[in-house]
């Protein structure tokens, strides 16, 4: 079962059991974890689901994509080089991820 | 006989009740505990369904790809480790409330007291009563129950009529059309998604679909629904013509439930009237969602400055706003309303409110399909419709967030980014920069 770690601005951590084929996102919202809003639900429209992948997970994922890369350079707090939008990270199995959230999404 | 010394007899009722299993309601219900009440919390709607994402059901639902378990917001175990009691299956009935609470009843006789009562009770489809509207495979599209009959009956219809030429309407004639069906959108107005947008952007619209394939019929007169065997057929126009129909989808709108605020004698217009904090004209129940009237800044010195919103933002803000009110916490609503819709491959994301608009600046080549439509009023930008442009609509909205303009001369020059033409002092709340 993967576990994602979400390191809030402040340094504090939330850990959670997510499911293979389920985003970093919506395991972050099923779940209560605050820091990440997704208001669009994960279909690329919104960029409130923004965070920065651990050096040690950021190759787990594909790079970043088109419409991604273009809503990356509006989120509330300035895109650095390892933000992603959750909502395109898929957990696979037995996958451990650590993301940081930024301090604001809106 | 009750013992009258039994402390839990006579004691007030605790906790707050949440009327409303949606988007408004699961929102609230968390803001509560994030904020660290401790007090029961109590939330029920009629739906069978856990709360669940709505705007999908148009969607990624019809296609297959969703279901209302893969849509919820939470997990069940998120309602039990906060300790949200999650009731489905009840529709409250009747509300009484007295100078310590109240108590909501549901249809089944099942009674919920309360001290805090907060409505999230949403809107329905508007109907109209065409004759014909009882005939199987006529559809109305709100919740997950009937996304799944839509869906099932989508599967093996060959033609479809889409009545009302809104963002519902068009974003199911979009999907249904892709996957090769003959599909007609009937609207009674001279344009398409005449509520939301511009001339130009429903100009590009109706091009845009008809070049996809799609019949758009403008300025439709839809004089009844006919079919055989009590199963629709078709819907016939005031021409005295047929369009044949497999599946007939009427998407003319929502209208906000105030039933319950009407029995509780709050008033009501264009949905349950609040204040900036989310509170009723009882000065004590709070509502947020497409239920709730608000004023809203982005619209203070144009018409009343109240607006009632249809929207995921809108929700979620003003349900954060009333669950601050509730606790005591000073909250006001004052973000930048925004809206997207999916429609075929066209990604459509609004920002700001353009009621009052008295100048359009166009940005980029319709005919790309991928452009922007800039609003102002008195020489301020107030709002965006942004088709592909997410480049353009994160700038429209975070310079309306901080309450930045961009020139609407240098707007129409597509080599200039929008985030380098936004000028403006931003707020003083904005970004400030810890010492």
């Amino acid at each position: 079962m993967p576990t994602v770690t979400y390191v809030a601005s402040d340094g504090s951590e939330t850990i959670v059991n997510g499911f293979a084929g389920d985003s970093v996102m919506e395991t972050a919202v099923r779940n209560g974890v605050p820091g990440i809003v997704a208001e669009c639900g994960g279909s690329l429209s919104c960029a409130t689901c923004h965070v920065f992948v651990c050096a040690d997970s950021a190759p787990l994922f594909p790079p970043v994509a088109g419409l991604e890369d273009d809503m990356l350079d509006g989120t509330a707090v300035d895109r650095e080089d390892n933000s992603r939008l959750s909502c395109q990270l898929k957990l696979t199995d037995d996958l451990d991820v650590q993301v940081t959230t930024p301090e604001t999404q809106v | 006989m009750a013992d009258l010394t039994d402390p839990t007899d006579t004691a007030a009722p605790r906790g707050t009740l949440i009327v409303g299993n949606c988007q408004a309601g699961v929102q609230l219900a968390s803001s509560l505990r994030e904020l660290g009440d401790t007090e029961p919390i109590t939330l029920v709607g009629e739906e069978p369904h856990a709360p669940y994402q709505r705007p999908p059901l148009s969607k990624a639902f019809l296609k297959g790809e969703a279901s209302a378990d893969s849509l919820a917001f939470r997990s069940h175990d998120f309602y039990l480790t906060h300790q949200i009691e999650l009731v489905t299956r009840e529709r409250i009935v009747k509300i009484t409330r007295d100078a310590t609470g109240g108590v909501a009843v549901a249809e089944s006789g099942r009674t919920f007291p309360f001290a805090r009562l907060a409505l999230t009770v949403g809107a329905m489809p508007r109907t109209i009563p065409f004759e014909g509207s009882e005939l199987e495979g006529v559809h109305y599209l709100r919740d997950a129950t009937e996304a799944a009959v839509l869906e099932h009956r989508l599967r093996t219809a060959r033609t479809v009529v889409v009545i009302g030429g809104g963002f519902i309407g068009l974003e199911v004639a979009a999907g249904a059309r892709a996957s090769g069906k003959n599909v007609t959108v009937l609207e009674a107005a001279p344009r398409l998604i005449g509520r939301a947008v511009s001339e130009q952007t429903s100009e590009f619209y109706l091009q845009a679909h008809r070049r996809r394939g799609l019949n758009v019929v403008l300025n439709a007169t839809v004089v009844r629904i006919v079919g055989e065997h009590d199963r629709v057929t078709g819907v016939e126009l005031g021409d005295g013509s047929i369009v044949p129909a497999d599946v007939v989808l009427i998407g003319v709108g929502v209208i906000p439930r105030t039933e319950l605020a009407e029995q509780l004698g709050l008033q009501v217009d264009n949905g349950i009237v609040v204040d900036t904090h989310a509170v009723a004209s009882d000065g004590a129940t709070v509502a947020a969602g497409d239920c709730a009237n608000m004023p809203n800044p982005s619209i203070a010195d144009f018409g009343n400055g109240r607006l009632r919103l249809e929207s995921v933002q809108n929700a979620v803000e003003q349900a954060k706003v009333a669950a601050a009110t509730l606790l005591g916490i000073p909250a006001e609503h004052k973000t930048v309303p925004w809206f997207w819709s999916d429609q075929a491959d066209l990604k459509l994301q609004i920002a700001g409110l353009s009621g009052g608009h008295d100048q359009v600046v166009l940005r980029g080549d319709p005919d790309s399909e991928k452009f922007s439509v800039l609003y102002y009023r008195d020489g301020t930008l107030i709002a965006a419709d942004c088709i592909n442009s997410p480049l353009d609509f994160m700038a429209v909205r975070n310079s309306l967030h901080k309450g930045q303009s961009i020139s609407a001369e240098a707007a129409s020059d597509t080599s200039i980014s929008l985030k380098k033409l936004a000028t403006g002092t931003p707020a003083l709340s904005e970004k400030v920069t810890s010492p």
